[in-house]
Parts: C-alpha cells; structure tokens; sequence
C-alpha cells in the first residue's frame, strides 16, 4: 500500500523533531566534546588546538587513575553481585512463597529510589557512629567493627553495596519472568529422573535463561557508566579520592575545577572505552540473527 | 526388564475446595496397555501425576509392583514418565538428556552408555544423539522423551498426551511406534488421552473417564460395541452413535416404539427385566442396514444430506418423526439427498439407555 503524499508529509513532521533532538543534541554535542577534548579550554570553551596534550595530562592523572580503577571494581563486582543476588531472590520466590506480591514489591522498591536518597540511606547505615557498627556496639558487641565507609581502601566496596541493593530487586523481576516461563512439565520430568533442585537449577534452569542473564547484564552495565550520584551522595568521592568515579571526575572538572578540555578528553576517553566494549558486542549479535 | 502392576485404592485428590477425584479405584495388570480417555478436565493427567507422585493424594493408596508408593518420591515408585510438551532439558544434546537422570543417580558410565545406545537404536534416535533438542522435528523430540523415559528401565510407563502436540501422519506414525514398543518391552503403560482412535487401537483396555469417575473400564471391543451409558456411548465412536428417542413395549416380543416406527429388540440381550418405559435407542452408523421396503422390520427415512469420506459415505436422514441419523454405506451408493430409504435396526447392533439415568438396559 503506498501512503498519500499527505500522509507522508504529516509522518515526516511527526519525526522531525526528534530527528533533530537526534542530530543536534546527540551527534552534535558528542562531535563538539570530542573537538573540546582537543583543545586548551579551561573554563570557557575555546578553539586552540593542541592534538592530545589533554589525554597526556589525563593519563598522568592520579584522581583519573583511581577513578578508572575504582569503576573497573565496581563494574565487575555490582553486575555480578547484582545477578547473583537478584537471581537467588527470584529463587526463593519462585518456590511459591506465600504473600509473593507483597515480597516481590518490597524486594522492587529499592529500584524505585533514586541514587541520591539510596545513597544517604547507606550513607548513615554505613556510617561507623550512626549506623550498622553503632548499633550492634550498642547491642553488646563491642568488637564490631563496620567502618569500610571511612576507609579508603574499601570505600568503592559501600558503592557496591549500595548499588547491588538498589539493583536486585529489578534482576530479580527480570529473573522471575524467565523463570516463570520455564515449562512446568520441565520440572515434572527432573523430579521423575530424581534430579535435586539445585542441580535442576544449576544445569537445565540457568542454561536456559540467557536470554533473561544477557538482558539484566545490559541493564545493569549501563548503570556503570553513568555512575555519578551514588558516590556524589554517599562519600563525595572520599575519603580523599578513595572513591572517585569517571563520571565524578568529568563533571567536577567541567564545573568547578574549570578545566573544559581535561574534563572533555575524560568523556571521550569513557565514550571510546564503551563503543569497544559495545560494539563487538553489537557486531556478535548481528552475526548470530544471520546464522539462524 | 521388570513389569509391575499398578494398584490404586479409594483415591482422593482435590486442589482448594475442587475435588477432582473421590474414591477411585483401578487395578492395571502388569504387562498391560492401559488407555485413560475422557473428555478435558476430567481429571486423567490428576490420576496419571499422582501415580507418578507428582501431586500429593488426600486419600487413598496406589501400590506399584506390589509396594506402597503412596508417600514415596517420583523416583522411587519405579516410574517413567512422558509428557505432552516433550519437556526435554533444552540446552542438553539428545544423549545427554536421556543420560542425565542415571548419571546424577550415580549408575556407571559403561550400563548408562548401554541403555542409550539400546533406547537409541530402538527409537531411531542414534544418528541424533548429539543434536539439541531445538534441532529436532515434533515427532523426533516425542521419541527422544520415550528413550529418556525408557532408559530408566522403570516397571510402569506413563503416558500424558504424548502425541497431541503432533500433526495427524505423525501421530499415527509414533502410535504404531508406541505399540511395537509395548509389545517388545511388554512394559506396563498407561496412557492418557482424549484421542478416541489412540486409545481404540492401543488400548488393551479403557478407563473412560468423565468428572473424575470411572464410567467404564473394558476392553476397546467392549467399550465400543457395549457402552454402559449414554456419556460413554456418545465419547466413543467417530461418526458418533445416533440416539433416537421412544418408548419400549412389551407385547408378543420386546420392541422399541418411536413414532411410528418399531423396531424389534428379538436378540438384544437386556441387562434386566425390561419394563413399558421411556428409552433411548442408540446405533452406531456402521450398524444400520439398507433394506427392502417390504421388510416388516424396515424404517423409512429421508436422506437430507450425502458426506463422501472416501473409503465410504456417511448418509445423514430424517425419520417421519424428524429425528436425525446417520448411517455408513459404501462409497459406491446411489443415493441422493430427498430419496426416501428403508433401513434396519439389528437387535444385535442396539444399545437401549435409559431415558432418565442414562444407564445402558
Ligand atoms: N494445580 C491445579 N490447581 C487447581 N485445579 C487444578 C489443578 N490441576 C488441575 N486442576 C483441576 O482439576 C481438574 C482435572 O484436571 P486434569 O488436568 O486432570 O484434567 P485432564 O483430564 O488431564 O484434562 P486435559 O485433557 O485438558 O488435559 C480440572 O477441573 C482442573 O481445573
Ligand atoms: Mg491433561
């Protein structure tokens, strides 16, 4: 069937404008940070070309050097942390528990807390006088001690902490839907050959449920990128730069260090590093639809 | 291979406030095909899961091999089990889903690799053995469901609609598949389904079911030729059985009176004294007969409709009384639709029901 020109024209204008938030925003700030990153800007932007004295500066960075680190552990640690936790959640309430919908809303209500208060939450309960270690002192246990917050060796693993809470409750409904897909009669069939759940989980359950793995995976990867308030509200980057973050460490130099081009050679430094990740990635999936 | 018989005593099984079956009882000889047919929800799966274990009883005993297994776990009751959904493990290769149960039972790899290889060969399956199941047709992934069933050297074979999720040729092809393999292993099976043909030529007797009770248990031939109700009389058969409705009347002979036909029951073999009461008659459209129009016992009707089905023609009438029948004839009849045809009821072919309770007289 082959629209009127009418129709057309009115479909083309109802793109328009997000075709142009397209081009402008996305296409046309990412191409003037990059030029940016190639430049001496400090606090406001300008045209002086210097190649990549910026990414010199930035690999000599010790905050930078800390933030990548601290993003690398935090990565590996929230998105495996975040499916295993999420996935034995969805585990136990797909046992049919009593009160499922009340369980699951609890479990769920995390997610819907935005970064910053989850941040002050954990914040305070991490926090070595107010908090977890306070309260059990005051308990009796007076050798407990649950200070990591305070510490700047361990201070990347409270954002963990925080993170994996806020995030399970999402896996574990993105977990529960695939489980609930799974075929009743599957499980009939491993109780006749005697198979223990576990094992039914482990080798039948979990192989197929890629689909679920690879979705909350994405999901999850996502939020490790734009990791920004939970160090923001939760340690301020500290103790010292214990807990710097990429994202952190670009916006605090566009803001308030002024340093535009550091802060922009930052940015396309994280773009680049998400684009190799992303796009083999990207190019293995198209592949795969070829071969089936 | 051990065949065990299945025992099963004033069963009870309800879910919430349903009760589902009360006080069944079924005794399945061992070596014996044993066919659980009835119409959706009567509750066949219920009975085959809680022979299987895999519903808990309120009630009752089901004995297997002679042991109570009322309590004891699916794979204690020296049970297997096939499903309608195949519910292979997806992401196992053939041999690996036949395997898997004896391996995590611990039996030793060189009798697991003989009992596939046997189940295998016997199924057709060897050249498969190494594809996934997603790579197999409908009827490859039911055949690797039985050799997983088969491998487990089990005293009772269960059956849940295997073959219902199948195209007709297929179903037919792994029927007679299912047949040999009983009459090779002489296993003990018992096979749900809600497929008249399958259980009529499975079957070495029918459980007919409906609303959780047993309505007749009997050999095919039994259940087909002598069905104890009305409900029986009309699940079984395809064409179905045609009822006409009547009286009967005890004169010089026993007769069934509807409008102004009579047909003679002189042969019909009546359950008990038979009384001046309102009845059903039921035939089945194979059983009526052309006739002469001069023959005292004919009925005539008018042909209202001609069904061509191949091997033969159904021929739909309409008594004087306009009650509707069906009847079979050769392929080959010269019958068009407002004829008028004299046919016979023979006493031998009768099944008389009861008006009010539907039990066979
Ligand atoms: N888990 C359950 N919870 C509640 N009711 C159930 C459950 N399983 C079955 N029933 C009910 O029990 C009755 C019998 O179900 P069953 O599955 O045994 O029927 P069936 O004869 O196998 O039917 P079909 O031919 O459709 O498979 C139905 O009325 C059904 O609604
Ligand atoms: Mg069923």
């Amino acid at each position: 069937m082959r629209l009127s020109l009418n129709s057309r024209l009115s479909a083309i204008s109802a793109l328009l404008p997000a075709l142009l938030v397209m081009l402008v925003v996305y296409i046309g700030a990412t191409s003037w940070t990059v030029w940016m990153s190639l430049t001496n800007s400090r606090m406001l932007p300008n045209n002086n070309f210097v190649g990549l004295r910026q990414y010199e500066m930035l690999l000599g960075n010790d905050r930078w050097i800390t933030s990548v680190h601290n993003i690398v552990i935090y990565g590996l640690l929230f998105v495996s942390l975040a499916l295993l936790v999420g996935f034995l959640l969805a585990v136990a309430i797909d046992q049919r528990v009593r009160a499922e919908d009340t369980i699951r809303s609890i479990f769920l209500y995390p997610y819907s807390m935005s970064f910053v208060v989850t941040g002050l939450v954990w914040q305070w309960l991490l926090n070595p006088t107010l908090g977890i270690q306070h309260v059990l002192r005051s308990w009796g246990f007076e050798g407990a001690t649950f200070d990591w917050i305070v510490r700047p060796e361990t201070a990347i693993y409270c954002l963990v902490i925080a993170g994996v809470w806020q995030a399970s409750g999402l896996v574990m409904a993105i977990m529960l839907a695939g489980l609930r897909g799974v075929d009743d009669e599957i499980w009939k069939a491993a109780r006749v050959d005697g198979l223990p759940k576990w094992r039914v989980y482990v080798s039948i359950i979990i192989p197929m449920m890629g689909a679920s793995f690879a979705t909350a995976a994405v999901l999850l990867s996502t939020g490790v990128v734009r990791l920004y308030d939970l160090s923001v509200a939760m340690t301020n980057g500290g103790p010292g730069i214990a807990s710097e973050v990429p994202a952190k460490f670009v916006m605090d130099h566009l803001f308030e260090r002024a340093n535009i081009g550091l802060a922009t050679a930052a940015a396309t430094t994280m773009l680049i590093t998400v684009i190799a990740v992303v796009a083999p990635y990207l190019y293995w999936r198209a592949r795969k639809g070829e071969v089936r | 291979m051990q065949k065990s018989n299945v025992d099963i005593r004033s069963l009870q099984i309800g879910f919430g406030g349903l009760k589902v079956l009360e006080n069944l009882d079924l005794h399945v000889g061992a070596s014996e095909f044993l066919v659980l047919l009835g119409p959706s929800g009567c509750g066949k799966s219920t009975l085959l899961n809680a022979i299987a274990g895999l519903i808990d009883v309120r009630g009752g005993e089901i004995h297997v091999g002679g042991r109570d297994v009322t309590w004891a776990e699916p794979k204690d009751r020296g049970i297997a089990m096939v499903f309608q959904s195949y519910a292979l493990y997806p992401r196992m290769s053939v041999r690996r889903n036949m395997s898997f149960g004896l391996t995590v039972a611990g039996t030793p790899r060189d009798e697991i690799e003989r009992r596939v290889g046997e189940a295998a060969q016997m199924l057709r399956l060897t050249s498969l053995l190494d594809r996934r199941p997603s790579e197999l047709s409908g009827g490859q992934r039911q055949r690797v469901a039985i050799g997983r069933a088969l491998v487990r050297h089990a005293g009772v074979y269960l059956f849940d609609e295997p073959l219902s999720n199948l195209d007709a040729q297929l179903r037919a092809e792994l029927r007679v598949e299912i047949k040999r393999l009983h009459a090779r292993l002489g296993a003990t099976m018992i096979y749900v389904t809600h497929d008249q043909i399958e259980a009529l030529t499975l079957a070495d007797r029918i459980a007919v079911m409906q609303g959780g009770v047993i309505q007749q248990l009997d050999t095919p031939k039994k259940i087909y030729r002598e069905p104890v109700n009305r409900f029986v009389a009309s699940f079984v058969g395809s064409p179905a059985m045609n009822f006409i409705p009547g009286q009967l009347a005890r004169g010089s002979e026993v007769a069934f009176i509807a409008g102004v036909n009579r047909v003679s029951l002189n042969g019909y073999a009546f359950r008990s004294q038979p009384t001046d009461a309102p009845a059903v008659l039921g035939i089945r459209p194979e059983h009526i007969e052309l006739t002469a129009s001069n023959d005292p016992s004919a009925v005539s009707a008018r042909v209202e409709m001609v069904e061509p089905m191949g091997a033969d023609t159904l021929i739909w009438c309409r008594l004087a009384d306009s009650t509707a029948f069906s009847f079979r004839h050769d392929a080959d009849a010269q019958v068009r639709v407002g004829d008028t045809l004299n046919v016979r009821f023979p006493a031998e072919a009768l099944s008389l029901f009861d008006e009010t309770s539907g039990q066979r007289l």
